[in-house]
């Protein structure tokens, strides 16, 4: 039987189609494009049709307004130091409390150097208030970095409107798009947008590529100083192969963006329908009305997601976690927390996320192997009898010294 | 993420007297669903011999929980109380062929549950232990008495190590240092003379014997190898880097590397050279080596 993947916002297989431009890129045409004479030459316009490329998708203004980096952490990192950096008269960061641990571990890191960080919180759907928000604003904020989309449920969160009010009061706005581009529509050239962050392999390009979008006038101090590559934005020889296959990718991405809002919406909404419909005690977890098509988050109540997950690996269905087991903490995960998921679902969480290659014949694979297998592990639950839980689990279930 | 052992997949895809037992006379109850992972173990014990007839378990948790209580069951099937009470965590990780390191706490859990479900069965009380045990770590309920209990057990030395075994300080951290107090009392008890003596205290020095450079840089690797299996089990190693007259270079590598422990394990093995080689050495971490070389 073959595997199935819904995994893919952990990562992306890469498109073959942007495999193949690569390839050439590491034999034929492996230049140096900084260099004068053809080889280097060759490779400088490869890049420049990528970066066109990925201005399209994003829809930016300038093609220089995209600086390709290694990955979206570094784009990340570079985006919220720059802004420390070139005003140094600021010293508060505002930023979510459900964004990747690429945001908030620098924060937390920032806050030991003396920053001040506020994080903005969320509701039981993951909602932020944007009243809070307004009235964080003041005078000495660097900059606010808020996620397009979570990684974990996909909620979106207003960026554009939350960018308009940060301009506004002329503070510069970061937003973390990597789960984003390429699953809902971006315009920059129309937003109040300053710097954003992607990452090629979550689009079926590459890893080990991302890219910032800093907007023309956005005042910038790069994180790494050295040659003149990126105009001087971010210093080391161009990943040649992989700028050229995002390009690839991100005109795939443009073509198949409208499929992503219809096919790979209604697959999605057939998994969870087909999941709840015969699975009680189960619910999905996000904003439901305002989130990435290609995205689910259920919590299955009284039981453990990695047992889930080794269970369905078993059956070749891969999909993740936010219990603590597989967070690689003892608690579940932060954004399960801060949507204060109650604890008898917390552990149970399971996301899966589809791409434009899952097929319905998958989504109905995966509809019939869930519910036997969250029956076999509520049956080993000692919180769970037969058709419920088990009144009153506190009581029920006593350990003799809690 | 980790890897199972085939014999962790295989308890854990079948796992051997799950449900409920209903004719139980024993029962312990341990965990709880805040915390990730519970267990109930089931025990129907002959009250004539005090032998384990039936033994049957509930766990809400991830693979290893599962794996651990049912392979629990399989090993204390047959067993007196007495026998039972002896079985350690260890043999139910070793039962399963070992479990990955973050996962020693499912281990741990069974073995309390066993307790619990023997006091269970003899009518005693276990809170009257547990009350003298201090609560230390706040957010998965842990007591002094369970983490002392299992750092002797297992011969534990780094908080990272207690956290795995029990879960204790793998939270809010704020119970971290009194996991180290924990550790060192317990490690002052455990040491022999020169094991974690504190570094630096030379002792005399043998007649220097006057040893050829071959010689005594295998001396230097046996001492090494020696200390090797210590820092292996703490997930860590030591690599000889370079001897340059009465200072010897070392690389220590993982959990070992940087870690509060790392100045004490320096020091215990400075204390086995001068003691094989017959001469004062220091033993220095290789970051100290003065450079010369670039790249
Ligand atoms: C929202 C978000 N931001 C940042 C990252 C980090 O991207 P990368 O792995 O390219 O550094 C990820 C991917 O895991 C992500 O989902």
């Amino acid at each position: 039987m073959n595997p199935i993947y819904l995994d893919n916002n952990a990562t992306t297989r890469a498109d073959p189609e942007a495999v193949a431009a690569m390839l050439p890129f590491f034999t034929e045409h492996f230049g140096n494009p900084s260099s004068i004479h053809a080889f280097g030459s060759q490779v400088g316009k490869a890049l420049k049709e990528a970066r066109q490329k990925m201005q399209a998708l994003l829809g930016a203004e300038h093609d220089t307004e995209i600086i390709f980096t290694s990955c979206g952490t570094e784009s990340d990192t570079t985006a919220i130091l720059s802004a420390l950096r070139a005003q140094p008269e600021k010293n508060i960061v505002i930023t979510t409390v459900v964004e990747h641990p690429a945001i908030l571990s620098l924060c937390d890191w920032l806050e030991k150097e003396g920053y001040v960080v506020h994080r903005l919180r969320v509701d039981k759907k993951g909602r932020l208030d944007l009243d809070e928000y307004r009235s964080l604003l003041a005078n000495n904020v660097a900059i606010v970095s808020v996620m397009w989309a979570n990684n974990e449920t996909g909620t979106i969160f207003p960026v554009e409107t939350m960018a308009e009010i940060a301009a506004a009061r002329g503070i510069m706005f970061h937003t973390d798009a990597v789960q984003a581009v390429g699953k809902v529509p971006i315009n920059l050239k129309a937003a109040k947008i300053d710097m954003l962050s992607f990452s090629g392999h979550k689009l079926h390009a590459p890893k080990g590529i991302g890219v910032l979008y800093l907007r023309r006038g956005c005042r910038f101090r790069p994180l790494l100083r050295g040659g003149h590559q990126e105009r001087g934005r971010r210093a080391g020889t161009e990943n040649a192969p992989s700028i050229v296959a995002l390009g690839k990718a991100a005109e795939l991405a443009i073509e198949h963006m409208a499929r992503e809002n219809t096919e790979v919406r209604q697959l999605r909404n057939r998994l969870e329908q087909g999941i709840l419909s015969q699975v009680t005690h189960a619910f999905v977890t996000g904003d439901t009305a305002n989130r990435l098509p290609n995205t689910s988050n259920i919590a299955f109540e009284y039981v453990e997601g990695e047992s889930i997950l080794l269970l369905l690996n078993k059956q070749g269905i891969a999909a993740s976690s936010g219990s603590a087991c597989t967070s690689g903490s003892l608690e579940p995960s932060h954004v399960m927390r801060a949507m204060g998921i109650p604890y008898t679902a917390a552990h149970g969480t399971i996301r899966f996320s589809l791409s434009r290659y899952t097929t319905e014949e998958e989504i109905d694979r995966v509809i019939a192997a869930v519910p036997p297998i969250i029956a076999q592990l509520r049956e080993l639950s000692p919180y769970w009898n037969k058709n419920g839980p088990v009144e009153n689990p506190e009581r029920a279930f006593a350990p003799a010294y809690a | 993420m980790w890897e199972y052992s085939e014999k962790v997949r295989e308890y854990f895809f079948n796992p051997r007297n799950s449900g409920p037992l209903e004719e139980a006379n024993g029962v312990g109850d341990v965990g709880s669903i805040q915390c990730g992972d519970a267990l109930r173990l089931m025990l129907k014990v002959d009250p004539g011999t005090e032998v384990i007839e039936e033994a049957r378990f509930q766990t809400f948790g991830c693979g290893s929980a599962i794996a651990s209580s049912s392979a629990l069951t399989e090993i204390i099937k047959g067993m007196t109380l007495d026998e039972a009470l002896k079985v350690s965590n260890q043999d139910i990780a070793d039962y399963l062929d070992g479990l990955p390191p973050e996962k020693m706490h499912c281990s741990v859990m069974g073995r309390e549950a066993l307790h619990a479900a023997i006091a269970n069965y003899r009518g005693e009380t276990q809170t009257d232990a547990h009350e003298e045990g201090a609560l230390v770590c706040k957010c998965f309920a842990v007591d002094a008495l369970l983490i002392e209990d299992v750092v002797r057990a297992n011969s534990l030395n780094t908080v990272e190590e207690v956290t795995f075994y029990t879960k204790a300080g793998g939270g809010c951290a704020s119970c971290h240092e009194g996991i180290e107090e924990i550790l060192a009392k317990v490690k002052g008890e455990r040491s022999g003379p020169g094991e974690v003596s504190p570094p630096m205290k030379p002792i005399a020095p043998k007649a220097a014997p006057g040893l050829t450079l071959v010689e005594r840089i295998r001396r230097i690797e046996a001492v090494l190898e020696s200390v090797r299996p210590m820092l292996v089990r703490d997930h860590g190693d030591v690599e000889l880097v370079e001897v340059q007259g009465r200072n010897i270079y070392v690389h220590l590598k993982g959990a070992c590397s940087g870690c509060m422990m790392e100045a004490a394990t320096l020091g215990g093995i400075q204390q086995k050279m001068i003691e094989n080689l017959g001469e004062l050495v220091q033993v220095l971490p290789a970051s100290y080596m003065p450079t010369g070389i670039s790249c």
